[in-house]
């Protein structure tokens, strides 16, 4: 048995991503889209129509990724002229950051102005989460769950996912938000000591992607309450949750 | 394929399309008595039983599943659908009906007299108004049960649990330690999915929302949907495209079930088995999105072709990963299984009977871990199955080692089933580009069924005469599971609900829709 569990040992080494700000994920990975400048209005016009979510707008070209279900349909269609790349860094505190146009290969940032002051001097080190799954598909949950694990472990930047509110400093939200968790979400915020913040993971959260539009959603809370940072995906990949938050806190 | 037989339809094909002409409408009692008639066997489950709304009429299908010869029967009946209908409940002679005639009586105003348990299934029925004035989270105006005794107390859970999980509520009856009665409140995810399939248009945007049912079950939940698609619109996907696709879903398969390996480790606090496991899921779903790009597979499933048809030099990888976790995962299972503080956390928690299972009509993993041999892989073989002769792997014990060891047994199944597919087709000669433009069969009731990695997924459609889908239908497995997890705890201390809950490891998206 103790023979067996070195065996296991040696073959499972060292799991941890070594720099998770400099990790690099494989080609093919579906990441932040590049719109060539000389796209046509025709050409623009084709992706309008395929997106399921509305997330891309013709004339000029825009493409919302907090609508986006990364589902590459529109650069199936057009290859060539929009391209979705390998970089996950995709978050950003404004949901102005979000919008990637034609002719523009520039990073996805979060903005370190001085409304982001007060999170950075109290997050800096450590940030305690509580996560609310609201209509979530559990893919988002899913990845949420592996930001701590073997892999990932953010735990190493003092950041964590707590069990109570009164614990944390803020609300990670996943999902599009579903009538029936309208009052939980609300409840779980109000328990949150401030000062908080609030984070939407995953595309259904941002925008409620797919599901915009359906009648069993109540997205009130979102227009109470305006979000620290938007981790846009389908559904976000750790990477990019964990590199939003620590571009949000400031950290190195 | 399809033949009638004293008034019901009778099809051995999965998935399936009958024009709504050929489908006999029986009389509610007649319906009744076939009904009753058929789900003695205890073979049989019911794959559906759901109402339509069709101009003026409520048209009720119901759907049997024979597990061992192989067939699906289509019965229906109709009724005026105002005022609203009162019929006689089929729950008190079949009780896994009291979950499709829940449904009905919510969406639909169906009276079900006799219905010994009706309450909401989904629906909250509370505009933001009522719920900010009322205080806590409980269904207004539902009341749960109760049981009243000396030392008895409620203990009341949810809907936002400790950890990162999905909403649902708990409500457990204890006397002492000792959990007397569980009920499971779900309905926070409700999302409109099924309502949505009938507004949003195209196939991309449909495509989308079966990725979306349950994201931990993409795959599986997009198959049963490009599956009734294509039998809709009349499209054979080729036999590489197929091969593919069970690759997917046998790829999902082994992923969750690695990753729940790894969560039941959690939550008896054998930290070793947890993480190693947790480090060879992360080697599939990396596999899967060096695939695909999406590390739940989001992407793969597509109407008529595929995205993203293997290649060469990643059929190697697939093959040399799969080698490497086949062969760690065989080792700390080893270790998982041997172990006798594992055991003793394993061994006779949270029995279900076959006997309880087959009542409940439990599916998938719930039912095999319980001696119940239920698998549509094997029963109603769907895509590359239909030529791959799969035995589905039955444990009697009905305890959480069962499942757990369930789950060991199915990953190494699922990576020989893969390798099997690999050698046969290889990387698709002809990769086709998924086809979105479909003449849709008209005035058809459509069904389809998927193994996925919980069990089995249904979805089915009714078109009208334009061949517009006016109607979309969809079950995880969930859907009847529950209640296993519900009777499983019963007279468990409730410290053991944690590791319970995971061993099913249920969908409450996949359920709330």
């Amino acid at each position: 048995m103790a023979l067996g569990i070195i065996s296991i040992f040696r073959r499972h080494g060292r799991q941890y991503v070594k720099d998770l700000r400099k990790a690099a994920l494989p080609e093919g990975f579906r990441g932040r889209p590049v719109i060539s400048g000389d796209i046509s209005q025709a050409e623009e016009k084709i992706a309008e129509a395929l997106c399921p979510t509305g997330a891309i707008e013709s004339g000029p070209f825009r493409l919302d990724l907090g609508k986006c279900e990364f589902c590459m349909e529109c650069s199936f269609a057009l290859p060539g002229k929009i391209r979705f790349t390998a970089d996950y860094r995709i978050a950003s505190n404004s949901r102005q950051g979000l919008i990637v146009k034609a002719g523009e290969d520039r990073p996805v940032v979060v903005e370190q102005g001085s409304a982001g002051k007060e999170i950075r001097s109290f997050f800096h080190n450590a940030l305690k989460l509580r996560q609310v799954s609201a209509g979530g598909d559990n893919s988002a949950e899913m990845e949420l769950n592996a930001c701590g694990n073997v892999n990932f472990d953010m735990g190493r930047y003092g950041i964590e996912f707590v069990a109570s509110p009164r614990h944390a400093d803020g609300l990670v939200i996943s999902g599009p938000m579903s009538g029936n968790m309208a009052e939980a979400l609300q409840i779980c915020y109000d328990a949150t000591p401030s000062p908080k913040i609030v984070i939407l993971a995953g595309t259904a959260a941002i925008s409620s992607g797919i599901f915009n539009d359906s009648a069993a959603l109540d997205r009130k809370f979102i227009e109470r309450i305006r979000p620290d940072l938007y981790v846009p995906g389908n559904p976000p990949h750790p990477l990019t949750f964990i590199n939003g938050i620590l571009d949000l806190t400031g950290r190195k | 394929m399809n033949g009638e037989r004293d008034g019901m339809v009778v099809v051995n094909s999965n998935p399936f399309v009958v024009p709504l002409g050929d489908i006999p409408v029986l009389a509610y009692p007649l319906f009744m008595d076939k009904v009753n008639e058929m789900m003695v066997d205890e073979g049989c489950h019911c794959v559906t039983y759901h109402a339509v709304p069709m101009g003026a009429d409520l048209r009720f299908f119901c759907c049997i599943a024979s597990d061992h010869e192989h067939s699906l029967i289509l019965l229906s009946h109709e009724q005026k659908a105002s005022p609203s209908p009162v019929l006689d409940s089929l729950t008190p002679s079949i009780p896994s009906f009291h979950m499709f005639e829940r449904e009905i009586s919510e969406q639909y105003g169906v009276e079900f007299t006799g219905h010994p348990w009706m309450k909401p299934l989904r629906s909250h029925k509370r505009d933001e108004e009522q719920r900010m004035q009322d205080a806590g989270c409980g269904m207004h105006p539902y009341s749960f049960f109760s049981i009243e005794g000396e030392g008895v107390h409620e203990v009341g859970v949810g809907p936002i649990h400790a950890g990162i999980i999905e909403p649902g509520y708990f409500r457990f009856i204890c006397k002492g330690e000792k959990v007397l009665h569980l009920e499971i409140q779900l309905g926070f995810q409700h999302r409109g999915i099924e309502k949505l399939f009938l507004e949003k248009l195209t196939s991309i945007q449909r495509a989308i929302l079966a990725e979306s049912i349950a994201g931990d079950t993409a795959v599986g939940h997009s198959i049963a949907h490009v599956q009734l698609m294509e039998v809709i619109t009349g499209t054979m996907p080729s036999p590489a495209l197929q091969a593919e696709r069970v690759i997917a879903l046998e790829l999902e398969r082994i992923a969750v079930h690695i990753g729940d390996s790894a969560a039941l480790c959690t939550d008896i606090a054998y930290q070793f088995g947890q993480v190693v496991n947790e480090a060879l899921r992360t080697v599939v779903i990396n596999t899967t999105q060096l695939w695909c790009g999406n590390r739940f597979g989001k992407g793969i499933v597509r109407t008529g072709g595929c995205h993203y048809p293997l290649k060469d030099g990643f059929v190697k990888t697939l093959l040399s990963n799969l080698k490497d976790v086949e062969e760690r995962y065989g080792q700390i299972s080893q270790e998982i299984f041997t172990n006798p503080s594992v055991l003793s956390r394993f061994e006779g928690i949270g029995k279900l009977s076959a006997r309880q299972a087959g009542m409940i009509g439990a599916v998938g993993m719930a039912s095999r871990s319980s001696g119940v041999k239920r698998d549509i892989r094997w029963s109603h073989p769907f895509q590359a199955f239909n030529n791959y002769a799969y035995e589905p792997v039955t444990l009697h014990q009905g305890d959480v080692w069962a499942r757990a060891m369930l789950r060991k047994i199915e990953v190494e199944k699922s990576i020989r089933i893969i390798r099997d597919l690999l050698e046969r087709h290889g990387p698709d000669p002809a990769p086709g580009k998924p086809v979105y433009d479909h003449s849709i069969h008209t005035s058809s009731f459509a069904l389809s069924m998927a193994e996925g990695w919980r069990g089995e997924i249904m979805q089915s459609a009714v078109t009208d005469e334009k061949g517009n889908i006016i109607h979309y239908k969809v079950k995880d497995p969930s859907f009847h599971n529950w209640m296993a997890l519900a009777l499983a705890v019963r007279n468990q201390e409730i410290s053991d609900f944690p590791l319970c809950n995971k061993s099913y490891s249920l969908s409450y998206c996949g359920f709330d829709l």
